[in-house]
């Protein structure tokens, strides 16, 4: 599984074009940030978190609850 | 420019957005601006189960050698009823509180609840993100402290990041610990014990216990293009000590009729459940953002898998759509399954070989969540935003074992809907 998705990602890296500083207009946007919103993501994660059985993905730590 | 919005950009760097830094932004003098966000969260279950409201207030500050602290305070105050992992049936059922001094009865038909389900929580956090070795890498390090009356979890991480590729690739590299301790009410129940009938003993080991939780992530975060921005995440997560529910049992049935028996008098037909004290988690996790002309796709998939036996799959999606003048609508869409634990059971059957492990938490069951919601967001004066969210969360429980006897006349696992509605205000001021 771990190979697959491997080589899944770095045939999807090899097709990147190598964008320049001056290009970044758009990535540069805070609404374009991976995590627009922390309050939004940190909320719903502790909901899913506390009522699933599955965490973690996007990063580490973030507050252990009794909620689960 | 926007004040609150060059800290954002900096900030992107918690998520792996080096890349999204340019040399103009990274040699600006910082001013001395605090960017606050602030929410307050009101969570909603149906058929009177779980009620919620948590405020959260985070405050950030670039400091003048471009260091980036952050601020978060959450407060949670849950009231109302949860499940207790025992099934509804035919009979009236009867269960002792935690605390083994009183009872209540829950009627023949009724999905036994919980409604002694009260807490509190307040949880804090901080982050530092700074420059390290060269103007390419970032350390940010955290901690956070999240305390109930009877539960409470301190966590470290830290977190590095490394661009490349004339900063259109980030490696990220992650590692976190967390100990958590429980002292529930009444005590740490014996495995699979009974549950006693009120005022006759409370079958319990100890006071209280404690778990330890590893988190370690690795990433990469690449530009594709002008527009489009991807992260793949390997995850891996240990956790060992004491993972059982301490406040969920398990029905013992009649093998032949499936209504509850007690084995003895000062015994009810409940056993408290017992689950693995260590478990290894895997994840991969996948994300674009891309920008089309105006709006933004935020899309991302997690595959999660785990030596209790559960996979699942998420995905996640939200539209921006540009309304003008800074404003925006914005959808979501979320689409979780899981399958269940190993050890997940609706019932014990008395007579029977009790397993090494087992649980009725209907969290480890075979289910699939839907959630289907929209933010819209406003400015609200000079440098601040109002925005407001709804969302509905369906939980939809598919049966993992074949009823016994009465228990076929029973929805042994209720699905569960939630409603949320979410007022937000972010704003920053100067010092």
């Amino acid at each position: 599984m771990y190979k697959l998705i491997l080589i899944l990602n770095l045939f999807l890296l090899s097709a990147c074009t190598t964008v320049q500083p001056w290009d970044k207009d758009l990535l540069a946007k805070p609404s374009m940030a991976l995590v627009p919103s922390e309050i939004d993501n940190a909320l719903d994660e502790h909901i899913y978190f506390s009522k699933e059985a599955s965490m973690g993905g996007q990063g580490v730590g973030g507050g252990g609850c009794g909620c689960n | 420019m926007n004040k609150r919005k060059k800290i954002r950009e900096k900030l992107s760097f918690a998520s792996a957005a080096l890349l999204q830094m340019t040399s103009a932004s990274a040699t600006e003098t910082p001013d001395e601006t605090w960017d606050m966000s602030s929410a307050i969260l009101f969570y909603n279950e149906s058929d009177g189960r779980v009620s919620a409201i948590e405020p959260v207030i985070s405050g950030t500050k670039e400091l003048k050698n471009g260091d980036i602290i952050n601020l978060k305070a959450v407060f949670d105050s849950l009231t109302g009823a949860t499940p207790t992992g025992a099934h509804a049936s035919s009979t009236d059922q009867t269960f002792t509180n935690p605390s083994g001094k009183k009872s209540y009865t829950v009627t023949a038909g009724e999905l036994p609840l919980d409604d002694t389900f009260l807490d509190t929580r307040v949880a804090l956090s901080g982050s530092w993100n700074s420059a390290v070795f060269d103007n390419y890498s970032r350390l940010i390090l955290s901690g956070n402290l999240s305390k109930e009356f009877d539960y409470s979890s301190l966590g470290v991480s830290a977190n590095f990041l490394r661009d490349f590729n004339n900063r259109n690739t980030t490696f990220n590299a992650a590692l976190g610990l967390s100990s958590d301790s429980i002292e529930p009410s009444g005590g740490i129940p014996t495995a699979f014990a009974n549950m006693k009938v009120a005022g006759t003993g409370t079958n319990r080991d100890a006071t209280d216990d404690s778990k330890t939780i590893t988190d370690f992530i690795f990433g990469v975060t690449q530009v594709i293009n002008r527009s489009t921005l991807m992260q793949f995440n390997l995850g891996v997560s240990e956790s060992s000590g004491y993972l059982t529910d301490p406040y969920k049992i398990i029905t013992l049935i009649d093998p032949v009729n499936g209504l509850p028996i007690a084995t003895s008098g000062d015994d009810l037909p409940y056993l408290y459940e017992n689950r693995p004290d260590s478990r290894s988690r895997q994840t991969f996790f996948w994300k674009t953002v891309h920008h089309l002309n105006e709006d933004i796709i935020n899309i991302s998939y997690r595959y999660h898998t785990d030596d209790w036996g559960i996979d699942s799959h998420t995905i996640d999606f939200h539209y921006r759509y540009e309304l003008g003048n800074g404003s925006y609508l914005q959808p979501h869409l979320r689409y979780y399954s899981q399958n269940a634990a190993d050890f997940f059971t609706t019932s014990l059957a008395d007579g029977q070989a009790l397993p090494e492990f087992a649980s009725a938490d209907y969290r480890l069951g075979d289910f699939i969540t839907s959630t289907i919601g929209i933010k819209y967001a406003t400015p609200a004066g000079k440098n601040s935003e109002f925005s407001v969210r709804a969302e509905i969360i369906s939980q939809t429980q598919n049966e993992v074992n074949t009823p016994v006897g009465d228990q076929a006349n029973h929805d042994l696992t209720p699905d569960l809907d939630s409603f949320i509605i979410q007022l937000g205000y972010d704003f920053y001021f100067e010092q």
